[in-house]
């Protein structure tokens, strides 16, 4: 009996599979509201530039967990680690980049532990197996993504013809022609040279790449920057189209709040290479926890509503040579309290269904908040009573990412120093 | 395409105008080649003012002719294949002494040349590829080889390998006696007598390449376009040679069609050193010998060389680099 329960299992594992490789006609769709289990789940990470003493933190601790069909904006300043954030977690960082610590698991059946794999540990050919087929990326400049001596034709089979040896020459030059046809440029540029593409379609370009092999996640490290704002609207609005119908999830990097609150199911927002606030995009935007989400939400004018004030954030990103002691925005902070300069918040959960964590010393309980950074959240669920926490700091109400590998001596790092 | 049409026009500009120059010269020089002649067959005897005439005709050089029908003349003699008769190797006819010594210096440092580029490029490619490996620590041993001045280093191959060692021959392009014929023994010996002058030539220009190629290859590995190669999870071969090589070797491409077109003139040094027959050896005679017609001849090939490399060379940038493809 057992012998044939796992027998079902191992066909409906397959089916699955090839369910995915038949999701380009478009018979898959995410349901609206119901992501999937994790397909990429970032624990501990951290990365430095440089060894030794003068080493940079430029990610420290970072935990974040992609579900399969999730937009998961992560947004921050120049320099708060966005990027190499993503960098290290497929493990393209570039010298001086090293990562000190944690892991990055990758499911390749969505939520099921069993078969999860380390990327940060994985051999150099499992990780060329993996990359594009199962994470892609799509790079900040178009302009200087694309070999400028190799035709789009050549650019998009190679990818085909590495993964994919049983293709055929010819099916591999068909399925670039709908990869463009994909992204709304004429299949005849396919013998063209990207420097007689414009920008915007360069990137169109990449997306397509990127989408190829169908992969479970594809990390677009700021893929607007460049462009003008149509430019930029098209290309997003067929970022969210090509998700709906393929159901792959999306990191998206970028400087701009604005652009994640309407693309994003989740935002995590970066500072100092950690992160400080993390939350459902809505709840986010309506009710931000923390003083830096809400300087940056008072940063841009909204579309809709009352017309309210301007006002940025005072100061300037911190040095990552010299972070401030205690939590790092307390200098720029306008709530901060004496001990801001001492403790360090730690990221935890500030809302019952877990699904809201904000790394803030003001939502510790001892005092209440400020009325700007205590908006009821807009989540059905009540704020969680913050008093509960013990006398030793907040416990970490949710579950943790993996204990195994918080703990692990080998690497050599302490978390959460 | 009119882009190739453009570049063939100003290539014949150039020809015209390096023809003529090369034509005026030694005509605004003081002395002529004929009285060299006359002061080299003095010895022999005196010349009757009938020869001297004769002499005078054959070196195309009768004063009572005006510049403007003398430069129409050289034309009409240069498209008959006729560039005049050899001083140093008189009675030889200039073109003779040309076609006997070419192949020798083609052959040698031609292939030389290649072999340079191929290995100094390939090893720069590694060596950016493995930074930190081995290979990074022949890059300053190889820049030694390089400020040694090369034709030191050929005598000192010449005492080490030829006088000392005796492993190889001292001088000449060929064994005693032997004769160009293309079977085995020529061929052998051929090849044994320029081991030693291509060593030099190889050991003494790879570095060059090397260093050029290796820095080029650690620019272009910064690029996106690598990193999206590796994030594609193509092969590392693909990766270190269609996306890094490929873009760094563009710049390489118009050093080695210059060197390509040196190639004619020859490593002088080196021919003089190991008395090659090639026309590094054949010019340096000739200016021993104030051989103008000879000079004259070798000046226009290489000018003619050098400007059908660079010619290949633009040729080569369109072929590899679609961007220059774009009319401008």
């Amino acid at each position: 009996m057992t012998g044939t329960g796992r027998e079902t299992t191992r066909g409906a594992a397959r089916e699955r599979g090839s369910a995915r490789w038949e999701a380009r006609d478009g018979a898959r769709r995410v349901t609206e509201g119901s992501p999937g289990g994790i397909v990429l789940e970032i624990a501990g990470l951290c990365v430095d530039y440089g060894d030794g003493p003068d080493a940079v933190h430029a990610v420290v601790d970072v935990d974040l967990a992609v579900h399969r069909g999730e937009v998961i904006g992560v947004a921050g300043e120049s320099g708060s680690g966005k990027s190499t954030l993503a960098y290290a977690a497929t493990r393209l960082l570039r010298p001086p980049g090293i990562i000190t610590g944690g892991d990055a698991w990758f499911y390749p059946e969505a939520g099921e532990a069993s078969s999860r794999l380390n990327l940060l540990d994985a051999s150099a050919e499992t990780l060329r197996e993996i990359r594009w087929a199962e994470l892609a990326i799509v790079f900040q400049s178009a302009m200087h993504a694309l070999n400028p001596v190799l035709s789009v034709e050549v650019q998009l089979t190679d990818t085909l013809a590495a993964h994919r040896p049983e293709m055929s020459a010819a099916a591999r030059r068909e399925r670039a022609g709908e990869l463009l046809e994909m992204v709304g440029i004429n299949p005849d540029r396919l013998s063209s040279f990207p420097h007689e593409l414009s920008g915007g379609m360069r990137q169109r370009v990449m997306i397509a790449m990127a989408l190829a092999l169908e992969p479970q996640v594809v990390i677009m490290d700021e893929p607007t920057t460049a462009l003008d704002v149509v430019t930029q609207r098209e290309i997003l609005e067929q970022v969210i189209e090509l998700r709906d119908r393929y159901g792959f999830s999306v990191i998206f990097i970028t400087h701009d709040l604005s652009l994640l609150l309407e693309l994003a199911d989740t935002i995590a927002i970066m500072y100092a290479g950690r992160l400080v606030e993390v939350g459902p995009a809505k709840r986010l935007f309506r009710s931000p926890r923390h003083p830096y989400t809400l300087g940056l939400l008072s940063s841009f004018p909204p579309l809709h509503g009352e017309v309210r004030a301007l006002s940025g954030i005072p100061g300037s990103p911190p040095d990552l040579r010299r972070v401030p002691s205690g939590c790092p925005f307390h200098p720029r902070c306008r709530f901060s309290l004496p001990r801001c300069g001492e403790e360090r918040p730690q990221l935890v959960a500030v809302s019952a269904d877990g699904e809201r964590r904000v790394a803030c010393l003001l939502h510790d309980g001892r005092q209440s908040p400020p009325a700007e950074l205590g908006n009821p959240d807009a989540g059905s669920v009540p704020v969680a009573p913050m008093a509960a926490w013990g006398p030793d700091g907040p416990d970490r109400s949710l579950p943790p990412l993996d204990d195994t590998a918080l703990s692990r001596p080998e690497e050599g790092v302490t978390p959460h120093a | 395409m009119s882009y190739l049409g453009r570049r063939v026009g100003f290539y014949l500009v150039t020809i015209w105008a390096a023809i003529t120059i090369n034509f005026l010269i030694p005509r605004l020089m003081p002395g002529n080649p004929v009285q060299l002649l006359i002061a080299r067959l003095q010895g022999q005897g005196t010349l009757s003012t009938r020869a001297i005439h004769a002499l005078s005709v054959a070196f195309g050089l009768e004063t009572h002719q005006s510049l403007v029908a003398q430069y129409w003349h050289y034309w009409v003699q240069l498209f008959h294949g006729n560039l005049g008769l050899s001083v140093t190797y008189y009675p030889s006819t200039v073109v003779n002494v040309i076609a006997t010594a070419l192949p020798w210096t083609l052959a040698l440092v031609g292939i030389s040349t290649v072999i340079a580029f191929v290995i100094g490029t390939g090893i720069g490619i590694l060596a950016a590829w493995r930074r930190g490996s081995w290979l990074e620590a022949a890059l300053p041993i190889s820049t030694f080889f390089t400020a040694i001045p090369y034709f030191w280093l050929g005598l000192v191959a010449v005492a080490v390998f030829g006088v000392v060692l005796g492993w190889f021959p001292l001088s000449g392009g060929l064994g005693q006696g032997m004769a160009v014929a293309f079977n085995g023994t020529f061929i052998s010996s051929a090849l044994y007598h320029a081991a030693l002058p291509a060593v030099t030539i190889v050991v003494t220009s790879m570095a060059g390449w090397m260093i050029g190629m290796r820095n080029m290859m650690v620019t272009t590995l910064g690029e996106d376009y690598v990193l999206v190669a590796q994030a594609k999870g193509l092969s590392e071969r693909r990766v270190m040679m269609t996306y890094a090589a490929r873009n760094a070797i563009l710049p390489s491409i118009a050093s080695f069609a210059l060197s390509l077109s040196f190639v004619v003139s020859g490593a002088i040094l080196v021919e003089i050193v190991f008395s090659y027959p090639g026309i590094g050896y054949v010019l340096f005679q000739a200016v021993q010998n104030e051989d103008y017609p000879l000079m004259e001849a070798i000046f226009l090939i290489i000018t003619l060389a050098v400007l059908v490399a660079n010619f290949v060379a633009d040729l080569a940038y369109v072929f590899l680099d679609p961007r220059t493809r774009q009319e401008a």
